[in-house]
């Protein structure tokens, strides 16, 4: 069977060279990383083509004859408002992935320094940050984001909600890097680096960074997950941007209309299976670097 | 029982209430939206201009209650005193009726339905977690493997739209809305427990599905570790029948971390539910989060997050204090 494999590799890697050769042979290694990218592609590739098609104009209410079941010319159909539900699934898609990208980043940056301070530094500062973070890692986040989301003014737009998630996306980087740092610290080649007169920010850059790169790139891809995870749910709620089409405002309006009892299946599917792609993608993608980070974590079963 | 570490748990409990309530102190205060006054243009706008008298009343205990023209600190101390007390202010859409009177109204449906799904998803997704990976289990077993990891990255929430579609309204085995029928009256009756539970059964039955895939990963996780340890060797090399080193020597170590992530996920599973109440119209905390936020009724709102935080907290203070007494290998110190 291996042989066979390998002997269905080699059409492929006879067009492959270098570095191509070497991702390439890393993937069909690591499944979950191939498949979970796979799926996000696919989803990046229903965008692309998606908005090749339609125009964002066509997500707006009474764009169309509301309640229509898809056609050709609607392949969704429409909604209980006349939107083009093909229309909104495409731009819903970017803006979500947009929301989880913009809070994972802004969270992941904080994230990162605060562990790089509390882990390499350590003293009064990390003791500061890791009782602030064990506590605040103790209360629900949606919870506080459902108090930031209500109290702050109404009419908010797609990069106001991301804010508001990545005002708490930064607790789980936080502590999975801090431990991460914590274990390095003592590490030969820091001690080496620190006696050779290197100072910490040197350090921090120069050495633990780019050790901790596969670490940093898996709790990003994690933080977007929890980010859209988190999004959808205050979205799902009401609180979220009432004028854009993301897809946690398309699953509000399908609550709010009461979709399922008027029997528009074509309004409610889309948005779950677009939203559940995009969980299992993430989460493929997540556990495939987790075992790039860590190749001691072999899976046995 | 060392006096020590109860005590530093404690207090961890009481700096989360704090951090609660300072949160719920102020942010709205950074926002600025002002939920009476809106309230007050949005009725006013309805009735063309004429107010109602309980509203002039309920302005004035908004008042009395921040006592907003003393200064900041002290509203701020106010605030954590009446927290403390568990006294949560009065509803704006519904005055003079109080937060603690709504909360206590909706507290068993969500509590009733929540903890009997949770355990069931624990001990169902627990047992199959341990099944999956361990080596005498059929290949077909192995198989739901991918199956877990799909279910468990669906949101509750979502996962309840779909069996709602399938076996509320297309097949119409289960209620499509609400906690008990419509024209029936809550009453200890045998026919009114058997209608909750016929309202109840979809939304727990979502919680489950859900809350399988994520307490199965877990577990095998777990397991998978556990094979590897000196006592399975010993356990086999004893002679001992398989039965019995499955229950009592990988299990038995493996459900004991399984219940420290039980502690942490609580938060993920009560956020997870309130959404699951708001699909399925089930009368618990959630659905009326959902219509309080509708209404931008903040009091409600925040008087919600205020109490399920400290439910949670309490919750996690008991497993943490529980814990170290059915498992010796921790010791108070350590954890």
């Amino acid at each position: 069977m291996a042989l066979a494999a390998e002997r269905a590799g080699f059409g492929i890697e006879r067009f492959l060279s270098g570095n191509a050769l070497l991702t390439y042979r890393y993937m069909r290694r690591n499944p979950l990383l191939l498949g979970g990218l796979a799926i996000l592609l696919a989803l990046f590739l229903f965008w692309a083509i998606g908005s090749l098609i339609v125009s964002p104009e066509e997500t707006k209410p009474l764009a169309a004859i509301p309640r229509q079941k898809p056609s050709m010319e609607f392949p969704l159909g429409t909604d209980e408002v006349g939107r083009n539900i093909f229309a909104v699934m495409v731009s819903g898609t970017a803006l979500t992935l947009r929301i989880g990208l913009i809070a994972g980043a802004v969270g992941l940056a904080i994230g990162a320094i605060i562990a790089f301070i509390a882990g390499y530094y350590g003293g009064v500062a990390d003791t500061i940050i890791r009782g602030t973070v064990d506590t605040l890692q103790t209360v629900p986040q949606l919870l506080i984001l459902i108090i930031i989301a209500a109290s702050v003014r109404s009419g908010l737009n797609v990069d106001q909600m991301a804010l508001i998630i990545a005002t708490l996306a930064w607790i789980t980087p936080a502590r999975t890097i801090r431990a991460q740092v914590l274990t390095l610290r003592e590490r030969t080649y820091i001690d080496i680096a620190r006696q050779s007169g290197m100072s910490g920010l040197e350090i921090i850059f120069k050495e633990l960074m780019p050790n901790l790169m596969p670490y940093m790139v898996a709790s990003f891809v994690l933080a977007v997950a929890s980010a859209i995870l988190a999004s959808i749910g205050l979205e799902a709620l009401g609180l979220g941007p009432l004028e854009s089409p993301t897809l946690g405002m398309t699953i509000y309006w399908n609550i709010y209309f009461g979709s399922l009892l008027l029997g528009l299946w074509w309004w409610w599917a889309p948005p779950i299976i677009i939203i559940v792609l995009l969980f299992v993608g993430l989460f493929l993608v997540t556990a495939g670097l987790d075992e790039w980070a860590n190749p001691r974590l072999r899976r046995r079963v | 029982m060392k006096a020590d570490y109860v005590i530093k748990r404690v207090l961890l409990f009481v700096a989360v209430i704090w951090l609660a309530a300072t949160i719920n102190f102020f942010i709205p205060r950074i926002g600025g939206r002002d939920p009476v006054l809106e309230k007050l243009i949005s009725e006013a706008a309805l009735n063309q201009g004429f107010l109602q008298t309980g509203y002039q009343q309920m302005a004035e205990e908004y008042q009395k209650k921040f006592g907003l023209d003393r200064p900041l600190i002290y509203q701020y101390f106010t605030f954590l005193r009446d927290t403390a007390s568990l006294r949560l202010g009065s509803s704006i859409s519904q005055f003079p009726v109080t937060v603690n009177e709504l909360l206590v109204n909706a507290m068993p449906w969500t509590i009733g339905m929540l903890g009997t799904a949770t355990v069931m998803a624990f001990g169902v997704g627990s047992f199959l977690g341990a099944y999956i990976s361990w080596r005498g289990a059929p290949n077909f077993v192995k198989a739901f493997v991918p199956a877990l990891f799909t279910i468990s990255a669906i949101p509750y929430y979502l996962l309840g739209l779909v069996l709602l579609y399938i076996f509320a309204f297309t097949l119409s085995w289960f209620p499509i809305f609400g906690g008990y029928d419509a024209g029936t009256f809550p009453e200890w009756s045998v026919s009114f427990i058997l209608n909750i539970l016929k309202h109840s059964f979809l939304p727990a039955l979502s919680i489950v599905l859900a809350g399988i895939g994520f307490w199965a990963l877990g577990m095998r996780a777990m397991m998978v570790t556990m094979q590897g340890e000196d006592y399975m060797v010993q356990a086999d090399a004893l002679g001992l029948k398989d039965r019995r080193i499955f229950w009592k020597y990988a299990v038995r170590n493996a459900i004991l971390p399984q219940s420290t992530a039980f502690a942490l996920s609580l938060g993920h599973v009560v956020s997870g539910a309130v959404l699951v109440e708001v699909i399925f119209g089930y009368p618990g905390i959630g659905s009326l989060l959902f219509l309080a936020i509708r209404e931008f009724d903040y009091f409600v709102i925040s008087g919600i997050v205020l109490i399920v935080i400290v439910a949670i907290a309490l919750a996690m203070m008991i497993i943490d204090l529980v814990y170290p007494l059915i498992d010796p290998r921790i010791t108070y110190a350590k954890a």
